[in-house]
């Protein structure tokens, strides 16, 4: 039973990395994850990640401020204590709406930004005092990590991957 | 052999507009008549407002008819010209004398009675400038609407070209690696816009030489503190509006700008038959020199051409309002250009990412003329200064649909249907928003340039539509016949091959 042990192939390279996740695609090994320094353009469609949804949340929250900016304003400057500013409207919404407009806009953008990486860092599993999940030091630093589950023979593995260009392969076991 | 069949495909294309655009100017002639017609029968009629309205009628009527056989329209047209000018020399002191005479009311229930006007007038009678520019609008503005809806539709394709060339010009300074592969088509565009100059400087030519009313601030006596036509306003900024500067400044502009596109479309070109980059850098330093000149001369521009129709009304951010305006539209027209010669097989290393690419500018710089819109609107708004207020009211009121509509067009429109991703690699979305872009910006020079010079005398009739159609028609025969003067993919350009394999 070698299903715990995972290949660690370490890369030096953005650009052999991205050969090296090609090839292993097409040799029907499983990436359990690449670790890298940086976002390496292009890498989430070569592992075959699904595409983000983070758009999604991104117009989700972005609706979300834009309400809650009409709903504010609209209970301060109207409802609540209607102002008089410059003569504009103050018992209408719709009438003093242009002057609401950039405030409708950068809630809307802070919804958006803020929710965002805040959805971001949880879909990670990313949060205060969370130990650091990469397995080796030099990722953070100027290496490429990919980790492969381990199935069939472990030899032939290790040889497919140093033929990739890693600068170095090592077998794992996971607990 | 391909650009055989494109050059076959443009010149066929250009052919078959070629025809139906001669019986459009016949019309826009014909539709110029109509106009002239109109006001002089109007000075005949001054005072009895059902005539002069019958009058207004049945010389539709005869326009449309005269439409028939253009050649008798053509006469009757150039006599027309000297004789309305006359009449409405003669209307213009008239009337200017009952401003200064005649108490304010008076002349009111006369105008209305005199075109069919309505009540909006009466909030704005306090202004005597405004109630006097109003009034020289109520008279000129059907001599001026076929004028008008040519010069829009002038300025609108010249500035589409113009925005091409400055999205050319960006793509060169930023060494960007993606675009090289549509280089081709962007200077394809920009072919235009000699032959553009060309009209336009005609135009503004004509209109220095009194042949139409499109520029109040050019009127005779207007900076004289003698005459019944003075200004206070437009007398104290002649040392800059007055007409010999301003065709000057017109000169540079255009020539400058068409300096550029000659020489960086040949240093393009020489770049593909040279052993190194020495053209390349050229064009390099070229385009940075441009930008300058060009981020310069396109606001001033835009205060002489567009903002100068309304002489006393000033905005600081209008260049940049109307440089938005034609740079989406010019980067639209690149997208639309090169998806008709995609499908037609003519470009093979443009993949769905340059697409992708461009829709992504369209998407963007459509905000970004919001931005600019709602701001200029928003501190006119708020600050609800009368002599700068009245420019939205005159919009608001008198051109309600074309003003929410074009905010409709090029922004609620346009961030609904392109901010999905997918939207942006698919063909018919692009070509449908592609055409409502162009359609909304169109629209919005016509708010510009439309409420000055016709009034609420706007309609968009055979004089726009055959304006739009005949500049159409030229630019897309322009456009086409250069693109099939050389090879659509630049050989030699340092980044062309980072451009073709170009992958998001």
């Amino acid at each position: 039973m070698s299903t715990n042990k995972v290949i660690h192939a370490l890369y030096n390279d953005d650009d052999v990395l991205m050969d090296a996740v090609k090839q292993t695609r097409k040799a029907h090994h499983h990436i359990e994850e690449v670790y890298t320094p940086f976002p390496v353009h292009g890498l989430d469609k070569a592992m075959g990640l699904a595409p983000t949804r983070l758009a999604i949340c991104a117009f989700i929250y972005g609706c979300i401020g834009l309400s809650t900016a009409t709903w504010m304003m609209n209970n301060i400057m109207i409802s609540d204590w209607p102002q008089d500013i410059g003569g504009k409207p103050s018992f209408s919404y719709i009438q003093n709406m242009p002057a609401f407009v950039p405030v409708m806009f950068e809630m809307t953008v802070f919804f958006a930004a803020h929710l965002m990486v805040i959805t971001f860092y949880m879909r990670s599993r990313m949060w205060p005092f969370k130990q650091a999940e990469n397995p080796d030091v030099r990722t953070t630093d100027d290496h490429f990590l990919m980790e492969v589950a381990v199935s069939g023979n472990e030899n032939d593995m290790v040889s497919f991957f140093q033929n990739t260009g890693a600068v170095e392969v090592k077998v794992i076991e996971k607990h | 052999m391909i650009l055989m069949v494109v050059g076959l495909l443009g010149i066929g294309y250009g052919f078959l507009t070629a025809p139906k655009d001669i019986k459009e100017v016949e019309a826009i002639l014909a539709a110029e008549h109509h106009g002239h017609g109109t006001g002089h029968e109007a000075a005949g009629h001054e005072g009895h407002e059902a005539k002069g309205h019958d009058a207004h009628g049945a010389e539709a009527h005869k326009a449309e008819a005269t439409e028939a056989h253009a050649p008798t329209v053509d006469p009757v047209h150039h006599d027309a010209v000297p004789v309305a000018n006359v009449a409405e020399k003669e209307l213009d002191s008239m009337h200017v004398d009952t401003v200064a005479i005649a108490a304010a009311p008076v002349v009111h229930t006369e105008a209305p009675a005199d075109l069919g006007i309505r009540k909006h007038k009466t909030e704005k009678v306090d202004e005597h400038a405004e109630h006097e520019k109003h009034l020289n609008h109520v008279l000129h503005q059907l001599q001026n609407k076929p004028w008008a809806a040519l010069y829009v539709a002038c300025i609108f394709f010249l500035l589409i070209s113009m925005g091409v060339l400055a999205f050319y010009a960006i793509q060169q300074v930023a060494q960007a690696g993606w675009s090289p592969v549509l280089f081709r088509v962007m200077e394809g565009i920009t072919a235009y816009l000699p032959v553009a100059s060309v009209i336009f400087f005609i135009l503004l030519l004509l209109s220095a030489f009194h042949f139409n009313h499109l520029f109040v601030w050019m009127a005779d006596g207007v900076t004289d503190p003698a005459s019944p036509n003075y200004d206070k306003l437009i007398a104290g900024k002649s040392g800059y509006l007055n007409v010999s500067f301003w065709l000057i400044r017109a000169a540079i502009f255009l020539i400058g700008w068409n300096l550029y596109r000659h020489f960086s479309r040949k240093g393009q070109l020489a770049q593909d038959e040279s052993s190194d980059d020495s053209n390349y850098k050229k064009v390099f330093k070229m385009s940075a020199g441009f930008l300058v000149f060009f981020i310069v001369s396109e606001s001033i521009m835009s205060w002489d051409w567009i903002m100068s129709v309304d002489p006393h009304w000033f905005s600081t951010l209008f260049g940049w309002y109307v440089f938005a305006s034609f740079f989406v539209s010019g980067i639209t027209t690149i997208c639309m250009i090169t998806l008709y010669l995609k499908n037609n097989g003519y470009l093979e290393h443009v993949n769905t990412s340059h697409i992708h690419d461009l829709a992504k500018f369209m998407f963007g710089i459509s905000v970004f003329w919001t931005y600019l819109w709602f701001s200029q609107f928003m501190l006119i708004w708020y600050a609800n200064i009368p002599e700068e207020v009245t420019y939205f009211v005159t919009r608001i009121n008198d051109y309600t649909l074309p003003f929410w509509g074009a905010v409709v067009m090029n922004f609620v429109f346009p961030i609904l249907i392109l901010i999905n991703t997918d939207f942006k690699r698919i063909s018919w979305v692009l070509v449908m928003a592609g055409v409502v872009i162009l359609c909304g910006h169109y629209v919005d020079f016509f708010n510009m340039i439309m409420p000055a010079t016709v009034g609420d005398q706007w309609f968009i009739g055979i004089p726009e539509i055959a304006s739009v159609c005949f500049f159409l028609g030229l630019f897309i025969f322009v456009v086409f016949t250069a693109l099939t003067k050389v090879p659509l993919m630049p050989k030699r350009n340092p980044f062309i091959e980072e451009s073709k394999h170009f992958h998001y």
